[in-house]
């Protein structure tokens, strides 16, 4: 009956594979998860879902599935049942007389009749099964003991681990804050775990001299050491001015990760010349073409911008708003992609909003789809595609 | 065989289900989490709890995954060979176990815990791969292969640092350790301090999850940090009446504890300044 879940759970786009599965199946056959479904749940979660950030999906995907199976079938219901709210709800309902002659079963066919007439439409009132009551049955009640019958939970205690979705802010697109930009730091310093230069191997010097009978065999190994060198173009243009504090986040992480930095700031859009400062010292600016000159090609170039002004500062000469363009924007975005084939733009604005902004479509078609959302999954792929570099892009958009 | 917590350890009932799980099916169990939330310590609850043997492989930036099964000392044996030891003969001299060896040919089933994973090189999860799935390996200088009677309990724990290969994730449980919330907290203090005050241990909880509210802070304080604190509130004797002045007012008593940058104890510096002010 669970494969209808491990389905739903793919097209959620949690990576689950058959083997976890079946792992899970195995463990709900050697009797792992008995007691109740707060423990299949929590058993589930282990197997199936390898990364946090994926716990939230899950939950939802959990409640979908299993809020229907919860529903239906009244066999499943006997199970989660425990034997006070029972007894709480006979003295309820029936006379001493009564409970000392139904049977359990009985009881739970009495339920599951109920549970039908719940069909029908009723809600709050005296009858026991509805929704806004009191009784330890049905939707949205405030019976602390209550089992909660489809639809959301109202009263606190009825609702599940799952419902509460305590993992929501562990989701990797939620925006980048203080507590995810420590994890996207982690993804940054892997970006830079790599380079090589040559070192001597002691260890393996030994090992082969040993292993030839003594006779001296050196041997070279590469050096772990961070040979990334990044150039990153900040926007500081007016509409970036809702995103400041983000990008500022991002840039003293940057800052902090690389030994090779440098950093420029453009407004708007990029022309002919960029900027040292972010205070808008517009005396203090430098020719783009200097950047180009003196960063090569080696360098990672990231911008980030919202990309989002009128199509006009892009395409035409005369277009920016600040100053005279001698060219157009866009002529120079092309020159600087031409000396950094691989760089990214990174836009804080949401992903939804992209196509629908025409300055936004011009960029990412500009960039050949290497646009990422300021986000910890956004960060994530820009990174990766940075380090695979030029061959793989195409594969990923 | 079933592990509920023990008398220093507080679990959580998903924590429980996840271990049970593991030691059910003989699987590692992957454990992330916040630092400071009892990652590294549970291997050892494990262990006392089920009375097994526990071995402790803990992984640094040069660690790799031949460490772990033996490493052949090629240096003895040369030094050994030129000054004409009998010991040279075997190979078998030079080779040292390693922490997954040990855990294999344990006579009882072992607890082996692999302490922060994610140290190591991006490629090291995958250099495990069939050892911990098969719980066997091969070694080479002496055409033997060391195969675990009784598959150990693995208890793999990481920060996070880096992203581990989805080979190795699959065939993990995993669990992931929640900050615990005001009520678990309490537990935990209790089995660490059983004798502290009811209204010192409230007002303690209270700063301390008041401090991890608090906006802005570049470290927050974990349990650890926490137990410490109270530890260092009760060799002080502090009285929880100028504990509850303290948090309003001015910055946490003994705070060098909790706060551990002095950006942190600047800002709450400026916050206790700027509530001082306000009440006047």
């Amino acid at each position: 009956m669970f494969v209808q879940f491990f389905y739903n759970l793919k097209e959620a786009r949690i990576p689950v594979t058959i083997r976890e599965f079946l792992t899970f199946l195995e463990a709900l056959d050697k009797g792992v998860a008995q007691a109740n479904i707060d423990e299949f749940y929590y058993l589930a979660r282990a197997a199936l879902v390898k990364d946090e950030r994926f716990f939230d999906t899950f939950d939802l995907v959990f409640e979908n599935f299993f809020k229907g199976a919860m529903h239906k079938t009244a066999g499943l219901l006997d199970e989660y049942i425990p034997e006070e709210w029972l007894q709480g709800l006979a003295r309820e309902m029936f006379s001493e007389d009564e409970i000392d002659k139904l049977s359990f079963d009985e009881l739970m066919d009495e339920l599951a009749k109920r549970l039908q007439e719940q069909d029908a439409a009723h809600h709050g009132g005296s009858k026991w099964i509805g929704t806004g009551g009191t009784s330890p049955f049905g939707n949205s009640g405030q019976n602390p003991a209550g089992v909660r019958i489809g639809g959301d939970g109202g009263g606190k205690s009825a609702t599940k681990m799952w419902q509460r979705r305590d993992f929501r802010s562990l989701r990797g697109e939620t925006e980048i804050g203080t507590r995810n930009m420590k994890m996207a730091l982690r993804r940054l310093r892997r970006f830079v775990r790599e380079g090589a230069e040559d070192e001597f191997d002691l260890q393996e010097t030994i090992k082969s001299t040993a292993d030839r009978g003594g006779m001296l065999d050196i041997k070279m190994r590469a050096e772990r050491k961070n040979k990334v060198k990044v150039l990153t173009m900040f926007d500081i243009g007016g509409s970036m001015d809702s995103f400041i504090r983000i990008s500022e986040e991002l840039f003293s992480a940057v800052r902090t990760e690389f030994k090779h930095l440098e950093y420029y700031y453009f407004h708007n859009f990029l022309y002919e010349r960029v900027w040292r400062q972010n205070r808008r010292g517009y005396n203090e600016w430098t020719p783009t073409w200097e950047v180009m000159n003196t960063y090569g090609p080696d360098w990672k170039a990231i911008f980030v911008g919202d990309a989002t002004m009128s199509p006009f500062e892009i395409t035409e000469i005369g277009g920016s708003i600040e100053h005279w363009n001698e060219e157009a924007g866009e002529l120079w975005l092309r020159r600087f992609l031409g000396t950094y084939p691989d760089a990214v733009w990174l836009n804080p604005v949401p992903p939804a909003r992209w196509m629908s902004t025409p300055s936004i479509r011009m960029t990412y078609q500009l960039l050949e789809g290497r646009m990422f959302p300021l986000t910890v999954d956004g960060l994530d792929a820009a990174m990766k595609l940075l380090r695979q570099g030029r061959q793989s892009s195409s594969r990923l958009n | 065989m079933k592990f509920t917590g023990t008398d220093n350890y507080v679990a959580t009932d998903d924590l429980m289900t996840a271990v049970n799980a593991a030691i059910t099916l003989e699987r590692p169990l992957l454990i992330k989490g916040e630092p400071g939330t009892g990652k590294t310590l549970l291997a050892t609850e494990v262990a006392g709890a089920l009375d097994m043997p526990f071995f402790e492989w803990h992984i640094k930036s040069t660690t790799k995954a031949s460490h772990g099964l033996y490493e052949y000392d090629a240096v003895s044996r040369l030094r050994d060979s030129q000054l004409g030891d009998d010991r040279v003969q075997d190979i078998n001299n030079y080779i040292k176990r390693g922490m997954l060896w040990e855990a294999f040919v344990s006579e009882k089933q072992a607890v082996l815990l692999i302490d922060e994973i994610d140290k190591a090189d991006i490629e090291f999860p995958n250099d495990l791969l069939r050892e911990l799935d098969r719980m066997e390996f091969y070694v080479y200088e002496t055409r033997e292969t060391v195969k675990a009677d009784n598959r150990p309990v693995v208890i793999i724990t990481s920060n996070n640092e880096k992203e581990l290969p989805d080979a190795f994730l699959r065939r993990c449980f995993f669990h992931y350790i929640r900050f615990p919330d005001e009520e678990t907290m309490e537990k935990i203090i209790a089995v660490h301090f059983p004798e502290i005050k009811k209204r010192l241990l409230k007002e303690a909880i209270d700063v301390f999850f008041t401090i991890r509210d608090v906006n802005g802070v570049k470290k927050k304080p974990s349990t650890s940090e926490l137990l410490d604190w109270i530890k260092l509130l009760l060799a002080e004797d502090i009285d929880p009446e100028a504990l509850r002045e303290d948090a309003t007012k001015a910055i946490p008593k003994l705070h060098g504890a909790l706060l551990k940058n002095e950006q942190d104890v600047h800002m709450f510096e400026r916050l206790a300044f700027m509530s001082r002010r306000q009440d006047s």
